[in-house]
């Protein structure tokens, strides 16, 4: 059992939780995440370290409620626990100076790119970031992305803030500007990470995804988890989730996260009536 | 019959006792154990057909040297209870390999009988005696010696962990296993099904642990959430073995292998047994819906049987095993092959996938097969399949598991390269004591041999033991001074 110190929304549906793990806190790499199950009938899920407190012995998870399990893990306070956590998985983002990088974040994705994005600072780069999400109320981490950048920068798809349309429009507008960029960090809904590779192919810029397979062990055991990067099958919990954005077959991933949507739809509507016969919500 | 006064020609005589089991038209419908065990008379019977050899061959066949002459005596005089105790004193886990030992290859092969009658039924006599002794809740605790204040750090709960843990803590170290997982005991666990091998059971021997003094610790990959230095370094222990089994699945490298509907063996068992998708929506993990589907199971061991059989009791209506060689060459359980043919699992021998195919939105609706012939045998003894030209035909299937064995587990190699490991991944031990190249680690099981069998890692944990018992207590020879 592990206890949740604290546990409160960033936004409508994102929560960011803090538990108590300390051999994780003292281990765990930008880029590297954990896998969690909720209750004892619970499913595995990979969800990213988006901090920690060696001190404390704590790691802090920012999640987005989806289906089931996320929705469940969200509706979990302070002083309560969840059953197992294991971690951290995955090799650690490759982060050196690499001149000017730009991370780039939708949605959840920008917790996900949050560790990373520090360590890129910490490494001495020039780190602008670019944050989308779809209005001013789903915008998180604001102070913090700024806290590590030099240049920092939000965009909503319906200019409620910051700049008025996608990220990818964004980084155009930089790259067009004539700035020198090194190397693109980008976490976000599979179209999104495609789009921004498509954008930065033309130029050869050095370009990073953190891909978002179904998992089940994530130890490297079960074989799940397979992505196909430059034709071969790579698997995302050991030898990612960060893979090289212009070789990522994106097409392949999204109709693999698609295997088992009646059955997400199923336990999502379980949780919700269970949830409203509660009074929950 | 009175045991003293049976003849050889009398025992002769006696039919091999045949193991009752759930009727194959009801058993696909539940996943309760097939087999449901001897009543005592069957095996007073069945331990009355051994003519007790002057050299029993039996025990040479066997992994770890059971004394099997002198068990089966003992259930052929009624003593069920001196029999488990007997089988214990070489194998620590009678009832998992009474139900899973490939002993057709093993004990049961070399048995004198073999050649001219049927061998005697020394893996059903083995179950017996060690399910009664637990049924009749007779199990006693093995008395642990005073503690030497040495500890040792077990990594993995499979077979070869836990006998090591198991050897260890009697002897008087303070053992502590570490497993990656949220539940214990490795392939006993999440990759042989309960209608082979009851959960019950594996749970029965990781209790009888616990109350033994061994500490379990879940959730802890080593190479990840801790390295086998910090071990030693800073949670003291004074030797480790390492007990992680096999790794990442092998896939086929052929065209498709990514549609929707592709499993690799692992995933489909580890969802099925760790997870419980069988139970969905009571448990939250899903797994293919199989009911009324055609399923094909591409390999032809254990964990392929395993894997077909679970798609037909999870309602599929086509199950096939394909394989690349005949029958003969099959390397699962001959049992688990006849269980299998009852149940009504489709058999498409000398056939070779060469692609899977799949519809627009990508899911399989098919696997492109080649026949093959046998030719010459190739370097394991067995004769290499050859492709018959131009005998491509394709299969309509809706779901493909891929069952064609496993890598090595990486993790440990890239965390302490100064292990040495093999060409294939797999890690280098001095076989006489499992020692591996850095000092004071030790290793067994399906890291060291590769995919194998619970008996030889069963056996290898307990030879790391008194190899490391040696060791820490300074009284080894000197043998692994590497
Ligand atoms: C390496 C990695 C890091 C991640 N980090 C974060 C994070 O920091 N914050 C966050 O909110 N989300 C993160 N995710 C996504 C998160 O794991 C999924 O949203 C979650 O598993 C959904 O589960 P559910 O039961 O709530 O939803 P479901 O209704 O079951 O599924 C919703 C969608 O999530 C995906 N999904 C379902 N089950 C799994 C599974 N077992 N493993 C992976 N994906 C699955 C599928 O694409 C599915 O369509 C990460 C995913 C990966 C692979
Ligand atoms: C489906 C299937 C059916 C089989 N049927 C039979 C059969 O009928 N008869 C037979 O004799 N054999 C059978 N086998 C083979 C047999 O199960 C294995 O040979 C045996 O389990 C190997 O034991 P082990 O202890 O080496 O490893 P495992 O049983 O694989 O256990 C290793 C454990 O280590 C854990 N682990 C891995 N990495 C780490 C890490 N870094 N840190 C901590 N823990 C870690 C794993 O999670 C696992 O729990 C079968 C195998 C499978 C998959
Ligand atoms: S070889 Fe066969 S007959 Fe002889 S002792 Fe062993 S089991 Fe009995
Ligand atoms: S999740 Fe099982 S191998 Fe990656």
């Amino acid at each position: 059992m592990y206890k949740i110190v604290s546990a409160i929304f960033l936004a409508e549906n994102i929560k960011k939780i803090e538990i108590e793990a300390p051999r994780i806190a003292k281990k765990r790499k930008a880029g590297q995440f954990v896998m969690i199950r909720v209750g004892e009938s619970g499913e595995r899920v990979p969800l990213t370290i988006a901090g920690s407190d060696p001190e404390k012995g704590t790691i802090t998870i920012i999640v987005q409620g989806m289906g089931k399990t996320t929705r469940e893990l969200n509706s979990r306070e302070a002083g309560e626990t969840i059953n197992d956590i294991v971690g951290p998985l995955g090799t650690p983002s490759h982060v050196e100076n690499f001149g000017t990088a730009v991370s780039i974040g939708g949605g959840v994705g920008t917790a996900i790119a949050y560790p990373t994005a520090a360590a890129l600072k910490e490494a001495g780069n020039y780190v602008i970031t670019i944050n989308g999400a779809r209005s001013k109320e789903l915008v998180i981490l604001e102070n913090e992305m700024k806290a590590v950048s030099d240049e920092a920068y939000i965009t909503t798809d319906d200019g409620s803030c910051g700049f008025h349309g996608f990220v990818t429009q964004k980084l155009q507008e930089l790259i067009d500007s004539g700035r020198k960029i090194d190397y693109v960090l980008a976490i976000g809904p599979i179209p999104m990470m495609k789009a921004v590779a498509e954008v930065t192919r033309p130029y050869g810029i050095r370009t990073v995804v953190s891909l978002n397979p179904i998992m089940v062990d994530g130890t490297g055991m079960c074989g799940g988890c397979r992505v196909t990067v430059g034709g071969e099958t790579k698997f995302a919990c050991v030898d990612g989730p960060e893979f090289d954005a212009h070789l990522v077959d994106y097409k392949n991933l999204s109709d693999r996260n698609k295997l088992y949507l009646p059955e997400e739809q199923q336990s999502s509507e379980g949780f919700t009536h269970r949830c409203r016969l509660a009074g929950k919500a | 019959m009175n045991e003293k006064t049976i003849t050889t020609k009398e025992r002769l005589a006696i039919p091999r006792q045949v193991m009752p089991a759930q009727d194959p038209e009801v058993r696909i419908h539940n996943f309760n154990e097939v087999h449901l065990g001897y009543s005592p008379e069957a095996a007073i019977l069945e331990a009355q057909r051994c003519i007790q050899c002057k050299d029993p061959v039996c025990i040479k066949g066997c992994p770890v040297n059971i004394k099997i002459d002198e068990f089966i005596k003992l259930i052929a005089h009624g003593d069920f209870l001196g029999a488990a105790r007997k089988i214990k004193e070489d194998n620590v886990l009678p009832a998992i390999c009474g139900r899973v030992c490939p002993q057709e290859d093993q004990c049961e092969k070399t048995c004198v009988l073999t050649k001219k009658y049927t061998p005697v039924a020394i893996g059903n006599l083995e179950r017996f005696a060690a399910d009664y002794e637990r049924e009749t809740g007779n199990v006693e605790l093995p008395r642990v010696k005073p503690p030497t204040g040495k500890k040792v750090a077990v990594i993995g709960s499979g077979p070869a962990g836990l006998s090591c843990a198991n050897d260890l803590i009697q002897l008087g170290h303070a053992v502590t296993v570490f497993e990656a997982l949220h539940e214990l005991g490795g392939v006993l666990m999440y990759g042989i099904p309960e209608f082979r091998l009851p959960k019950e059971i594996v749970r029965t021997e990781l209790e009888g642990l616990k109350k033994l003094g061994v500490q379990f610790v879940t959730n802890s990959v080593v190479g990840r959430s801790l390295t086998v230095d910090e071990l030693f370094e800073e949670e003291g222990f004074d030797a480790v073995f390492i007990g992680v089994g096999a790794g990442l699945p092998w896939f086929m490298g052929i065209t498709g292998e990514n549609l929707l509907g592709v499993y690799s063996a692992n995933e489909f068992l580890t969802r099925v047994n760790l997870m419980k998708s069988y139970d969905f929506p009571k448990h939250d993990t899903p797994v293919f819906n199989c009911k009324g589907k055609s399923v094909a199971v591409f390999g032809g061991g254990n964990t392929a049987m395993d894997a077909v059989r679970t798609a037909k009791r999870l309602g599929a209506e086509h199950a096939y095993i394909v394989y690349r060689r005949s029958m003969a060459e099959m390397p699962a359980r001959e049992e688990e092959i006849h269980h299998a043919e009852k149940e009504g699992i489709e058999f498409l021998l000398l056939m070779n996938p060469v692609e899977f195919i799949g519809n627009d939105e990508q899911w399989l609706t098919g696997v492109k097969l080649l026949r093959m012939e046998l030719g010459e045998p190739d370097d394991s003894g067995r004769r290499k399949p050859v492709p018959i030209p131009g005998s491509e035909f394709v299969l309509p299937i809706d779901m493909a598991i891929v069952s064609i064995g496993n890598g090595s587990n990486p993790l440990i190699k890239q965390t302490t390269p100064e292990i040495e490991v093999s060409r294939r991944d797999t890690i280098v031990v001095d076989i006489n004591t499992m020692a591996t190249s850095k000092e004071n680690v030790y290793a067994g099981g399906d890291i060291v041999t590769g995919g194998a069998t619970v008996i030889l890692a069963m056996g290898a944990g307990r030879t790391a033991a008194k190899a490391i018992h040696e060791k820490l207590m300074g009284t080894d020879r000197g043998f692994n001074e590497w």
